[in-house]
C-alpha cells in the first residue's frame, strides 16, 4: 500500500517498521513532526527530552542496552548534542543508533545556516541523505542496519525540503519481536568507559571502521550511477538531486545516498566516464572539497551559491551564467512583476502573554538593554516593540546578561527567556550568576508550553509526549533552590504588575528573577467575549497600537482635533477576557468589554 | 503527460495545509506520481502559507519550477497577488474574495492593494481568473472553516479527475463529525465553478 507521507512522517514510519524501541528528541523546526508521529506508535517509547544532549544520552543508553534507538533534532540542536555523539562514535553501540538532524537551508526558522554534514566527518560517523520520503523511510532501516553491523551511531541528515515535502511511500509492517525482553546490560567497561586510558584503544578502531566503510560505499546500493549523455556528469544528493534531474534531463548522474564516507572508487569511475564533472550541493562545498582532494577536477561552488536554498530556479540561473545551460533556459520565465505589496511578517498572536513584557521593554522601560533568547518572544526584536538587543542560541540570554554585568555596562539590563528554553539551557547560567555574585535580572516568560515549535511538553507541563500525566516541575522552586532570593511571580496579563516586578527586580542589588506567568493562547482556556473601542472617547493617541496586537486596527474615523486615526478592535481576532491589556493601558478608558 | 502544477497560498489558520494535502492525495488516488511541499512560518497565527503540489507521470522536484504554475489557488487576495509571477502564460487563478490585513496594514504602516490594482494584476498575469466568493459560501453553509473545501470543489471542476475521487479523499481527510458539511461545501464550490464555465 502506498501512502503520501512527509519526510518527517516517513522517518517516523521507518522507526516503526524497522523496530525502533526508544525515540527521543527536542523540538525544533523542521524536525519536530518526526517524534510527534512516532508517539502514535504504542510499540515505541518516545519522549521530548529536556534538551538535545539529554535526548542523545538517553538514546545512547538505550542503544547500549541493545534496543534500537533514534534521536531527532534540528540543525543547531546538533551543537548541543555534540559532546555526546562524539563519545558514542568511540564507544560504539549494541542496538542500532540513528541520529536524525533536520537542517534548515534558507533559514526559515534558525539562527544560522549551518551544514551538519560536517558533523559526520568531524565525529567520524557514516551519514545518509534521503532525497524523498520513500528514501527517508528506507534509510531509517539501512542506517540502523549499518549502525549494528559497524558498531557506530549513524547520522541521517534531512533538510527542510525533505522533512516538509510529501511523496508516495510504500508501507510495510513492523519487523521486530516486541515481546522479547530487554537483556541484561552486556558489561564492557573497556569499550563503554571513555577514560583516556581505554579510549586511546578505541581511536584506531574508529579510523579502521571509517576506512572500511569508505571501501564499502562504492558498492552501497544507494550510491547509484545513472548514465545519460557523457558530456556532463552531475554528483548530487538529497532534494537537490531531484531538482537537477529536472533541469538536466539528459545528463549522467552519480546519486549519493551515503555522503560520508565517500565512495572513492565510484567517484573515480564516474569522473572518468564524463567530460565535465559538476557537483551540485546546497550550502558548503562538502562533497566538492573531498572530490578535489582525491585529485579529481570538478566544478561546484564557482557555479552555485553557498548561501540559501539551492532551489531549481537558482540552479538554472547559476548554470546559465556559468555557460553550462544555454542562456535561453532562464529567459523570461517570470511573466509579470507583482505590484508593490505589503509583507506579512509574523507577529505575537492576539492573547499572547508575552505582549505585556515587550510593550513595557519597548516603551516605558526602553532604556533597559534586553538579552533575548530562542522562542516566539524573539518577535520582541521587531516593530512595534524593537525591544530586544541580542539573541544567539538556546539559553544564551542569561549568560550574555551576566557578561554585560561583569563587563560593567552602565545601562540597566535583563535577560528574557521562555520556560522551555530555561529548562533546556537557562539553569546553568543562572547558577553561574548566583555563584559568581552577579546582579543580573532574568525574566522567565512562562507560557506553559514550547510554543514556537508547535506546543510540545516540557518539565513543567503536566503531560508527556504520549499524553500520559507527568509531575509538574515548579520553575519558581528551581529558581529559589539556585540561590536567587529576589523572586517575583506575576500575572502576564497584568501590565502594571509586570511593570512593578521588573522595576523592583532591576533595583535589587543582587540577582533577581521575574516569572511572567500566563498560558500561550493555544494551551489556555480559550477566548470569551470581545473588547470594543468607544469611538467617542478614543482620541487616536495610538498607545494601544504599540501593543502590536493583530486585533487592534486603525479605524477610518479620524480624531476631530488632531486628525489622527482612532482605534478599532476586530471582533474575529480579539480573544476577550483572557487578555485585556489594551483596556488596561488606554489612558482614556475608551476600551471596554462588549455586552 | 505534462505535469500539472498547483500553488496553494493563504494565511495561517485558513486551512490551506489541509487543502494542499487533499490535492496531493487526490493526485495519488488518480494514479499520478505526486509531490508536495509546504512552507510554514512560525507556529503563530496569521503568517503567510504556501503549498506546492505537482501531479505527473514522474515528478522529481517537490517545488514547482519558477513560472510554471498551472493553478494558483489563493485563499486571500494579497496572498494571491504575491505569487502571480509564478504562473505559466496560460495559467489559471482562483482567488477567494477575502482580505486579511497584515498588521503593517491594520496599524497604518502600509496600504492594502486597492480594487483597481488587484484587477489589473490578475488580468495581466492569468488567462483564466476566477474570483470566488468562497468565504460567503462557507458562511452560508454555517461554518467559515469549510472555506478550503469550497475552494477545492471549485478547483475540481477544472481538472480531469472524477468527482468521486475528490469526494472520497475529502471524506477521508476531514474531521469525522464534519464529513457531511464538507461534502456540501465541496458540491457548493464545484457547482459554482460549473455555472461559471
Amino acid at each position: 500500500m502506498k501512502a503520501l507521507l512527509s519526510g518527517n512522517e516517513a522517518i517516523a514510519r521507518g522507526a516503526y517498521e524497522y523496530g525502533v524501541k526508544v525515540a527521543t528528541g527536542y523540538p525544533g523546526t523542521p524536525s519536530s513532526e518526526i517524534l510527534e508521529n512516532v508517539a502514535r506508535y504504542q510499540e515505541i517509547y518516545s519522549e521530548w527530552s529536556v534538551n538535545e544532549k539529554v535526548a542523545m544520552d538517553v538514546a545512547i543508553g538505550a542503544a547500549y542496552a541493545d534496543r534500537r534507538a533514534m534521536v531527532t533534532m534540528k540543525s543547531v540542536g546538533m551543537n548541543v548534542a555534540a559532546d555526546s555523539f562524539f563519545y558514542a562514535v568511540y564507544t560504539g553501540v549494541k542496538g542500532g543508533l540513528l541520529i536524525v538532524t533536520a537542517d534548515d537551508p534558507g533559514m526559515f526558522s534558525s539562527q544560522n545556516e549551518q551544514d551538519n554534514r560536517h558533523y559526520a566527518r568531524f565525529a567520524k560517523m557514516p551519514m545518509l541523505e534521503p532525497s524523498d520520503s520513500q528514501e527517508a523511510k528506507d534509510f531509517v532501516g539501512v542506517g540502523l542496519g549499518l549502525s549494528e553491523e559497524w558498531d557506530t551511531p549513524v547520522l541521517l541528515r534531512t533538510v527542510m525540503r525533505i522533512s516538509h515535502s510529501a511523496s508516495p511511500v510504500e508501507l510495510g509492517e513492523r519487523t521486530c519481536d516486541d515481546t522479547a525482553p530487554t537483556p541484561p546490560l552486556e558489561r564492557n567497561p573497556r569499550k563503554l568507559v571513555s577514560t583516556c586510558l581505554w579510549a586511546r584503544d578505541r581511536h584506531p578502531v574508529v579510523e579502521e571502521r571509517l576506512k572500511r566503510l569508505g571501501e564499502l560505499a562504492s558498492t552501497f546500493p544507494f550510491n547509484r550511477l545513472e548514465w545519460g549523455e557523457r558530456t556532463l556528469g552531475i554528483v548530487a544528493s538529497g532534494p537537490v538531486y531531484h531538482y537537477a534531474r529536472e533541469i538536466f534531463p539528459e545528463a549522467s548522474f552519480l546519486k549519493l545516498g551515503m555522503t560520508y564516507p565517500l565512495p572513492t572508487a565510484l567517484i573515480q569511475e564516474f569522473a572518468t566516464g564524463v567530460e565535465q564533472l559538476l557537483v551540485i550541493e546546497e550550502l558548503d562545498p562538502f562533497l566538492e572539497e573531498q572530490i578535489k582532494a582525491m585529485g579529481i577536477a570538478c566544478r561546484g561552488k564557482d557555479v552555485f551559491p553557498a548561501c540559501g536554498e539551492l532551489l531549481p530556479a537558482v540552479i538554472e540561473r547559476s548554470a546559465a551564467q556559468a555557460g553550462i545551460l544555454p542562456q535561453e533556459a532562464i529567459k523570461a520565465k517570470r511573466q509579470v512583476a507583482p505590484p508593490d505589496l505589503p509583507g506579512r511578517s509574523p507577529v505575537l498572536c492576539p492573547g499572547c502573554p508575552h505582549r505585556s513584557t515587550f510593550y513595557l521593554l519597548g516603551n516605558k522601560l526602553k532604556k533597559v538593554v534586553v538579552a533575548g533568547d530562542i522562542g516566539c518572544y524573539n518577535l520582541g526584536a521587531l516593530p512595534p516593540f524593537n525591544a530586544t538587543d541580542t539573541m544567539g542560541a538556546m539559553g544564551a540570554s542569561v549568560g550574555v546578561a551576566h557578561g554585560f554585568d561583569v563587563a560593567g555596562i552602565p545601562d540597566p539590563f535583563v535577560a528574557v527567556i521562555g520556560d522551555s528554553t530555561f529548562f533546556h539551557a537557562g539553569i546553568p547560567p543562572l547558577l553561574d550568576i548566583v555563584h559568581n555574585g552577579g546582579k543580573s535580572t532574568v525574566v522567565i516568560l512562562d507560557n506553559h508550553t514550547t510554543a514556537m515549535t508547535g506546543h510540545q511538553d516540557h518539565p513543567s507541563v503536566p503531560m508527556k509526549l504520549g499524553g500520559q500525566p507527568a509531575p509538574k516541575v515548579d520553575i519558581e522552586a528551581i529558581v529559589r533552590a539556585s540561590g536567587v532570593t529576589d523572586v517575583h511571580k506575576v500575572d502576564a496579563f497584568d501590565v502594571k504588575g509586570v511593570e512593578g516586578a521588573l522595576k523592583e527586580a532591576l533595583a535589587f542589588d543582587g540577582p533577581s528573577v521575574v516569572i511572567v506567568d500566563g498560558p500561550c493562547f493555544f494551551v489556555g482556556p480559550g477566548a470569551t467575549g470581545v473588547y470594543e473601542v468607544n469611538s467617542e472617547m478614543c482620541n487616536g493617541c495610538a498607545l494601544c497600537f504599540r501593543l502590536g496586537c493583530p486585533a487592534i486596527i486603525q479605524s477610518e474615523e479620524l480624531d476631530a482635533k488632531r486628525a489622527r486615526p482612532k482605534a478599532e478592535i476586530d471582533p474575529v481576532l480579539c480573544v476577550g477576557t483572557i487578555c485585556n491589556m489594551c483596556a488596561q493601558i488606554c489612558p482614556r478608558q475608551a476600551i471596554y468589554l462588549a455586552e | 503527460m505534462e505535469t500539472i502544477n498547483f500553488l496553494i497560498t493563504g494565511v495561517g489558520g485558513q486551512g490551506t495545509v489541509l487543502a494542499s494535502d487533499i490535492v496531493a492525495a487526490v493526485g495519488l488516488a488518480a494514479e499520478y506520481d505526486v509531490k508536495k511541499s509546504d512552507i510554514l512560518g512560525l507556529a503563530v497565527r496569521g503568517g503567510a502559507v504556501v503549498g506546492h503540489v505537482r501531479w505527473g507521470e514522474r515528478v522529481h522536484s517537490p517545488i514547482v519550477p519558477e513560472g510554471r504554475v498551472d493553478y494558483l489557488v489563493a485563499f486571500e487576495i494579497l496572498e494571491g497577488l504575491r505569487w502571480l509571477d509564478q504562473l505559466r502564460p496560460k495559467g489559471t487563478v482562483l482567488v477567494n474574495q477575502q482580505e486579511i490585513h497584515p498588521v503593517t496594514v491594520s496599524s497604518g504602516f502600509a496600504t492594502y492593494p486597492g480594487e483597481e490594482t488587484v484587477d489589473k494584476a490578475l488580468q495581466a498575469a492569468a488567462t483564466h481568473v476566477y474570483r470566488i466568493p468562497g468565504l460567503d459560501m462557507a458562511q452560508e453553509l454555517g461554518n467559515a472553516k469549510v472555506l478550503n473545501v469550497v475552494l477545492l470543489g471549485a478547483l475540481s471542476a477544472l481538472l480531469p479527475v472524477e468527482p468521486g475521487i475528490w469526494e472520497s479523499v475529502v471524506r477521508e481527510r476531514v474531521p469525522p463529525r464534519f464529513v457531511d458539511l464538507n461534502f456540501q461545501a465541496f458540491c457548493r464550490g464545484r457547482d459554482w465553478m460549473q455555472e461559471k464555465e
